[in-house]
């Protein structure tokens, strides 16, 4: 086939598709506006940090310091009292039926022990179910706890009492770099916009792909001349525009709503995001070579790639503390190495001599997937 | 009611299945083997991160302080030196995660007043890493410091009262996460392939046009949705129960309170999530709008059910939006029945809303499924 | 034929109508349809054929009118008449990643008939076709004419009053449709009427009466010979043709 008769017929297909997807006005709403609306949605909605932790007080002897103490974890933000019969059946019950998380047992006397300077035990006790949750709070907890006894003992002796001469100080201070306010937002967008692109538009390849078969609709076009590939390639593009669509929309939105700062070059970013875009097509591309309906499409796409991508492309879990088997099934999944680039570009400021690495990677996962799509496609069909 | 005409369209869906290696690969294999892999993966440790150090000071204090952090297991030295220089592009080209500095006069700070400062700066691109390992550098430095100072005590005068903070975890002593994970994760795999299933089920039907033949049969709206749900309700249990195993002998999650409550739960669990899809199914039209919907509700169901980030941390309207996720409740009475130990007592109540949710999804698809359009 | 003129009729249709937005796809029809006739809906495509038979069959609820099926009023209540009519769509509806006898047995217990039943019906219907030795074949697998002969057979199995055919030979060979249209002929002599829509005009000779829908009107009605004097023609062909015609020519 002379190459410009390819081209005609190329653009002709790309026109048809278009239209095609045009038309459709109810699922292009949809396909624009779901991703957005989903980012705006868990942009706002996850959060990790330590907050509305129900905690039980045992006071064997209630007095004004132990009172203080009360009051100072009712007032925080992240605690919540819960009143609970301070025998040890009640505790076991309430953190067996969840009503509370963390349980702080404070002993008999502890005005007059603080009056006589005698030593404090306070036990804190975390539920351990959710381990890292755990110890975040059982951390809060203890420095709650470690600050009511220095003011206390601060408001019975005067300041000269914390001065002792074993007390050995050492303060952290900690600056997150590239993230200072630790914005929710900021850890989460980026990963949200790699996940919810790459299951939108691996979905919908695969499924625009597998309809036609299953409807018996791709016949027609096998008849012509052109070679499946290059009708499914047809096929792809205005897709691919709608991804660059939603990348703009989104990335639109991050900036907007979030305040998600793009530190790096935009043209970087967008030049990335086409590529990415490219990928994800790619996947469908390949899930629909081997799925002859739409329902093992749909299995395929979203039931085989929504929890991989949530767990293992470093949106909530850091691929660091992967285990090493992971780490390397983690290579394989596309949203990973976006999502180093993303949060790299927007968060960091970095620029291709940095992130050149995770590119070429991107595209060779591309690359590789094309070539394995059109190959079976090739393959399934003539 | 005649349920012989039910019994025959749940055999029809179950060869309809079956016959199909595809699908039986997919219902099957997708969710074990993603639970056996990603069971794996939940954690938030982050082990040796690379620790850039400036050191200003350059003595035998400083030098104590960054041994400390290096044999402690969390972080690995990869440097020191003496000035900044440098620091910026370390971060940017990922040669170091964290960068400590240790300002000159430490060490006179700590003879003279007892009292230091040291600065930590972390790579917060990914801010969960970014948390645990500030978190692990205070506990490094809070040990040092008992060290550091303790080797230069001369006398002891008057001592400060101390206070022991005891802290234990209630649970899961092991601080074993797949603990935690392993249930959320089969919750999670058996809602998505249950969802997917029922609600592509019925629009595939309108797609090919073979639910006109079943329209047409004296078959009540009850008895077809009923015909569709009970495979799917058997296939789910399977899949769960098979998940539950594989968690059992694989991760040896714990199984602290009564078992058959649990699969109780289950059953009236997928009730809910498969009413859901068949409601789903319903009101589409294409198996592609249906997609939409599900990846739309699956998502919502997953980030919002306390499975990956704590429900209690979210802003308050986004956990009423929790309120009405079934996803949550299962969630919450598998860990409270398999971690925590609870029994009927606690997740009662629970499951008893679950059942009424059940009743009410699929009363509402009953309702809503038309066999005449227009 | 067993057409019965004294008995009451099996379809009787008043002023059915059905609007799609501006478009009105059946305009005002009225016929009626005697028991044990086999009557044929004649039209282009597009003509409302198919529309009207969804209306009769409560699948499609109408704009205004009334129809009586089988005794029942379809439009007030849809579902009673569904025990009492079989129905054999245009798109092929059977699951064909099923068997010939797992359809069968689907239908057959779907509508109420025991297994000894189906089993005694399966055979005569499937010996009839030719289709026995094929029982356990995947219906994917059969060619099309012998696909819309298994529908027209498992439309039967529960004996119904009233058959609805649409379109039921499109696209088979010369052949099938012949004996398509003797299983038709046996069907009504049994007693069940047949209310079949084509656009093949040929076949609109076998019917006993028949319509001819030009844009949702009924156009002209009545036996083939009293369809053919009333527009002066002397063969179907040029009676469709000169009903549509005329439309043509005008725009």
């Amino acid at each position: 086939m002379r190459l410009s008769h390819l081209i005609a017929a190329l653009r002709g297909l790309v026109v048809k598709e278009t239209r095609h997807v045009l038309r459709d006005r109810q699922t292009l709403v949809i396909l624009l506006l779901m991703p957005l609306a989903q980012v705006l949605l868990y942009g706002f909605a996850i959060r990790t940090d330590v907050r509305g932790v129900q905690v039980a007080v045992v006071d064997p002897t209630p007095d004004a310091t132990t009172r203080a103490l009360i009051q100072r974890i009712d007032g925080s933000a992240r605690h919540t009292v819960v009143t609970v019969e301070p025998t040890d059946d009640a505790l076991a019950g309430a953190f067996a039926a969840g009503i509370i998380r963390q349980a702080i047992v404070l002993p008999p006397h502890v005005d007059r022990r603080l009056a006589r300077r005698e030593a404090l035990a306070v036990q804190v006790l975390t539920d351990g179910s959710d381990p890292n949750a755990g110890s975040a709070m059982a951390s809060y907890a203890e420095a709650m706890v470690r600050r009511w006894h220095a003011d206390a003992l601060v408001a019975r002796h005067g300041p000269a009492v914390l001065r002792a001469p074993d007390a050995v100080q050492i303060e952290l201070v900690t600056r997150m770099r590239f993230n200072p306010t630790m914005e929710s937002a900021q850890l989460f967008v980026p990963g949200l916009i790699a996940l919810v692109l790459t299951i939108v538009s691996a979905m919908m390849t695969a499924i625009a792909i597998t309809r036609e078969k299953e409807l018996g609709t791709m016949e027609l076009l096998l008849v012509s001349p052109l070679r499946p590939s290059t009708i499914v390639i047809g096929k792809m593009v205005p897709y691919a525009v709608l991804g660059m669509a939603n990348v703009a929309i989104v990335l639109g939105a991050a900036q907007l709503v979030f305040h998600v700062p793009i530190r790096g070059s935009v043209t970087l970013l967008l030049l990335q995001s086409a590529l990415y875009i490219v990928t994800t097509l790619a996947l469908g591309l390949v899930i629909s070579t081997g799925s002859r309906t739409q329902r093992a499409a749909m299995l395929a796409a979203l039931g085989g790639l929504l929890l991989p991508t949530i767990m293992l492309s470093g949106f909530i879990f850091p691929i660091d503390s992967l285990p090493t088997p992971l780490k390397v099934v983690s290579h394989i999944i596309p949203a990973r190495w976006f999502l180093v680039i993303v949060r790299g570009i927007m968060l960091k400021g970095a620029g291709l001599e940095v992130l050149w690495q995770e590119t070429l990677i991107l595209a060779g996962l591309t690359t590789l997937l094309l070539a394995v799509g059109i190959r079976r496609l090739n393959e399934r069909l003539d | 009611m005649a349920w012989r005409a039910v019994r025959a369209l749940v055999r029809k869906e179950f060869v309809q299945v079956f016959r199909d290696p595809a699908t039986v690969v997919q219902v099957f294999a997708i969710p074990v083997i993603q639970l056996l892999i990603l069971s794996n993966a939940a954690t938030f440790d982050v082990p040796r991160a690379k620790l850039l150090v400036i050191d200003e000071d350059r003595t035998p204090a400083s030098a104590q302080i960054i041994q400390r952090l290096d044999g402690s297991g969390r972080f690995t030295v990869v440097g020191v030196q003496p000035t900044e220089a440098g620091i910026e592009q370390a971060f940017l080209d990922r040669e170091a995660r964290a960068v400590l500095r240790v300002p000159h006069g430490f060490a006179r700070d700590l003879a003279r007043d007892r009292r230091a400062r040291v600065a930590l700066a972390v790579d917060a691109e990914d801010g969960a890493a970014a948390g645990i390992l500030q978190t692990a550098a205070q506990a490094i430095i809070a040990d040092a410091a008992r060290e550091v100072g303790g080797s230069e005590v001369t006398a002891l005068t008057v001592s400060m009262p101390t206070l022991d903070v005891r802290g234990s975890q209630w649970f899961n002593p092991t601080r074993n996460y797949k603990h935690f994970m392993v249930p959320g994760l089969l919750v999670s795999l058996t809602s998505i392939i249950g969802l997917l299933l029922t609600s592509q089920n019925i629009v595939r039907e309108k797609e090919l046009g073979t639910i006109e033949q079943l329209n047409v049969t004296p078959l009540t709206r009850t008895q077809f949705l009923l015909g569709k749900l009970l495979p799917f309700w058997i296939l789910g249990l399977a899949i769960f129960t098979i998940g539950l195993t594989v968690g059992k002998l694989a991760f040896g999650i714990p199984t602290r309170g009564p078992v058959p409550l649990v699969f109780m739960s289950a059953a009236i669990y997928l009730v809910v999530v498969l009413g859901i899809g068949l409601f789903i199914s319903t009101i589409a039209r294409t198996q592609q709008q249906v997609m939409f919907v599900a990846f739309f509700l699956l998502l919502l169901f997953l980030l919002l059910s306390g499975i990956f980030t704590p429900l209690e941390s979210a802003p308050v309207w986004a956990q009423r939006i929790a309120a009405v996720n079934p996803v949550k409740y299962f969630v919450f009475i598998m860990r409270t029945v398999l971690v925590r130990g609870g029994g009927l007592a606690e997740v009662g109540p629970t499951m008893a809303g679950l059942a009424l949710a059940g009743v009410g999804v699929m009363a509402l698809a009953v309702r809503q499924y038309d066999k005449r359009s227009g | 034929m067993s057409v019965r003129p004294e008995a009451p009729l099996a379809i009787a249709a008043d002023e059915l109508t059905r609007r799609f937005g501006d478009f009105t796809a059946v305009n005002a029809i009225s016929f009626d349809v005697r028991q044990g006739e086999v009557f044929g809906f004649l039209g282009a495509n597009g003509a409302g054929k198919t529309t009207a038979m969804r209306m009769l069959i409560g699948l499609l609820a109408p704009t205004s009118g009334r129809a009586t099926v089988a005794g029942v009023d379809v439009v007030r209540d849809p579902d009673g008449v569904r025990q009492r009519i079989g129905y054999m769509s245009q798109r092929f509806s059977l699951y064909d990643d099923l068997t010939v006898q797992e359809n069968i047995a689907l239908f057959g217990a779907i509508y109420g008939l025991d297994d000894r039943t189906i089993a005694a019906r399966a055979e005569g219907l499937l010996a009839r076709i030719g289709l026995l030795d094929a029982r356990r074949d995947l219906v994917r697998k059969l060619p099309l004419g012998w696909r819309q002969q298994l529908s027209f057979s498992v439309a039967l199995l529960h004996q119904p009053q009233v058959l609805f055919l649409d379109e039921p030979t499109g696209g088979v060979d010369p052949i099938t449709r012949r004996v398509f249209w003797e299983l038709i002929y046996e069907t009504a002599a049994a007693g069940t009427t047949v209310l079949v829509t084509t656009h093949y005009l040929d076949e609109a000779e076998y019917c006993d009466r028949l319509t001819i829908m030009v844009d949702g009107r009924i156009a002209v009605a009545g036996t083939p010979g009293e369809v053919k004097t009333s527009l002066g023609v002397d063969s179907l062909d040029a009676a469709f043709l000169q009903l549509t015609r005329p439309a043509a020519g005008v725009a």
